[in-house]
């Protein structure tokens, strides 16, 4: 119970133990416990951001989907219409040509027959005259019943 | 007990007596003290080995745990063991920061160091009285060799730690409201002597009340911090040793002690941990104080 030199001693280790503390331990273990702390913040909040990513993104995604199927619908519908469309068009352009081409037909069977015709025609009077010639025996003037010929085969 | 012959008055004296080494008065010189007279003749030029010798380390073990934890303390996820370490240093933090709110990076490692200190010498008051000091007499084959195992049984221990926080106050007081800030705190309070008018001529008189106050306040702490400790540590110890006592006094008083000391330990773990708390608290408290520039 006596004071002594122990008061002295315990001082001194007392110093001696709070500067270390000071120095080595208190420094290091609260500055690795702010550093946790903080990455443990930043962690949270990163996680936070990327849930709210990922939902964003989903978002996205799921519009841009309804988007490509409403194009889609509208492309296929679009080529439908032009598909009736070609077709309709090579309808009517098959049969103006199925038509032009009976014009054409009819056409030259006139000619054809006009033409034959016009050979006949121009045969008759030959004819005519070569039978009448044949007939009377003589010498008909050709140049006088050359206009009532004519006349003959215009009647024809 | 070391003696078959022993009283029960020796038994607790024994108990009580540091293991002192000293000079003695006259031609002996420096050399153990063999009774509690020959301590007491020694004076101050004296120094208790036991208490000195677990103080320190206990302070060694300490520094070694604590400096192991900061060692391993990454930003990674702490083991158990520091864990448990960046938990207590959690707790100080914590309690500094309620009490202390000025910049100081001394206060916080001071105020662990305390806490954990104060609370391992404390501690060793959970060890059955007799264990350690029968090992040393084993070891030393003295069977009288004195041999106290808690240092916060010794005033010297409390005291040198409570007078180094008393003298860190004054520095602090000094460093922070000047020289004459401290000396207008130790006369100005609490009387503010008059300035003017008539009543001036009482100023020396307020002054000198003041001072006497102030003195004894400022005394007060240190010792009340340092026998508050030592006294709650030592009445502790105390019935520790009167339970010891008996376990001499036969099998039924024996297995009574037994349960005895069992209780009383259980309440001592509240006991110490209390103690080195309020010896942390008060010490932050003492400093926020010398910190306190805007006081009154």
């Amino acid at each position: 119970m006596n004071i002594n030199l122990t008061l002295i001693g315990q001082s001194i280790s007392f110093l001696f133990f709070v500067a270390f503390c000071m120095k080595f331990v208190w420094p290091a273990i609260t500055n690795a416990m702010a550093e946790r702390q903080k990455l443990i913040a930043d962690g949270l909040e990163a996680a936070d951001r990327a849930s709210r990513d990922l939902e964003l993104a989903q978002q996205k995604a799921m519009s841009q989907m309804a988007e490509a199927k409403h194009d889609a619908a509208g492309i296929i519908e679009q080529a439908n219409k032009r598909a009736n469309k070609i077709i309709e068009e090579a309808e009517v352009k098959a049969q103006d040509k199925a038509a032009g081409i009976l014009t054409a037909a009819e056409a030259n069977v006139e000619q054809e027959v006009n033409r034959a015709k016009e050979q006949l025609r121009s045969q008759v009077a030959t004819l005519a005259i070569a039978g009448a010639e044949k007939i009377l025996e003589s010498s008909v003037d050709a140049a006088a019943h050359k206009v009532m010929l004519d006349n003959l085969a215009s009647e024809l | 007990m070391s003696a078959g012959e022993q009283t029960s008055s020796g038994y607790i004296l024994h108990h009580l007596q540091n293991l002192t080494y000293g000079k003695m008065p006259g031609e002996d010189g420096w050399r153990l003290a063999h009774n509690a007279e020959e301590a007491a003749e020694m004076g101050f030029m004296a120094i208790h080995l036991d208490s000195m010798g677990w103080s320190i380390g206990l302070g060694l073990l300490f520094c070694f745990l604590f400096k192991m934890a900061a060692n391993k303390a990454t930003t990674a996820a702490p083991s158990g063991f520091v864990g448990f370490i960046e938990l207590v240093i959690e707790f100080i933090d914590n309690t500094v920061k309620d009490t202390f709110h000025y910049k100081n990076k001394l206060i916080a490692p001071m105020a662990l160091t305390i806490f954990c200190w104060v609370f391992m010498m404390n501690a060793m008051d959970l060890i059955p009285v007799d264990w350690i000091p029968q090992l040393v007499a084993l070891i030393t084959g003295d069977p009288h060799m004195f041999f106290k195992v808690v240092p916060s049984t010794d005033p010297n221990i409390t005291l040198g730690m409570s007078f180094t926080i008393f003298f860190m106050m004054i520095f602090f007081t000094i460093k922070n409201k000047g020289f004459m800030g401290f000396v207008k705190e130790l006369t100005c309070h609490p009387f503010a002597p008059p300035t003017k008018g008539p009543a001036i001529v009482l100023a020396p008189l307020m002054i000198a009340i003041n001072f006497a106050l102030e003195t004894v306040s400022w005394i007060a702490k240190p010792i009340s911090l340092g026998l508050r400790l030592f006294g709650n540590m030592y009445a502790g110890e105390m019935i520790f040793i009167l339970i010891a006592l008996m376990y001499g006094a036969g099998l039924a008083f024996g297995i009574f002690a037994g349960f005895l000391q069992l209780g009383w330990a259980i309440f001592h773990i509240l006991v110490i941990s209390l103690q080195a708390f309020v010896f942390m608290v008060l010490t932050i408290v003492y400093m926020a104080m010398a910190h306190d520039v805007d006081e009154h």
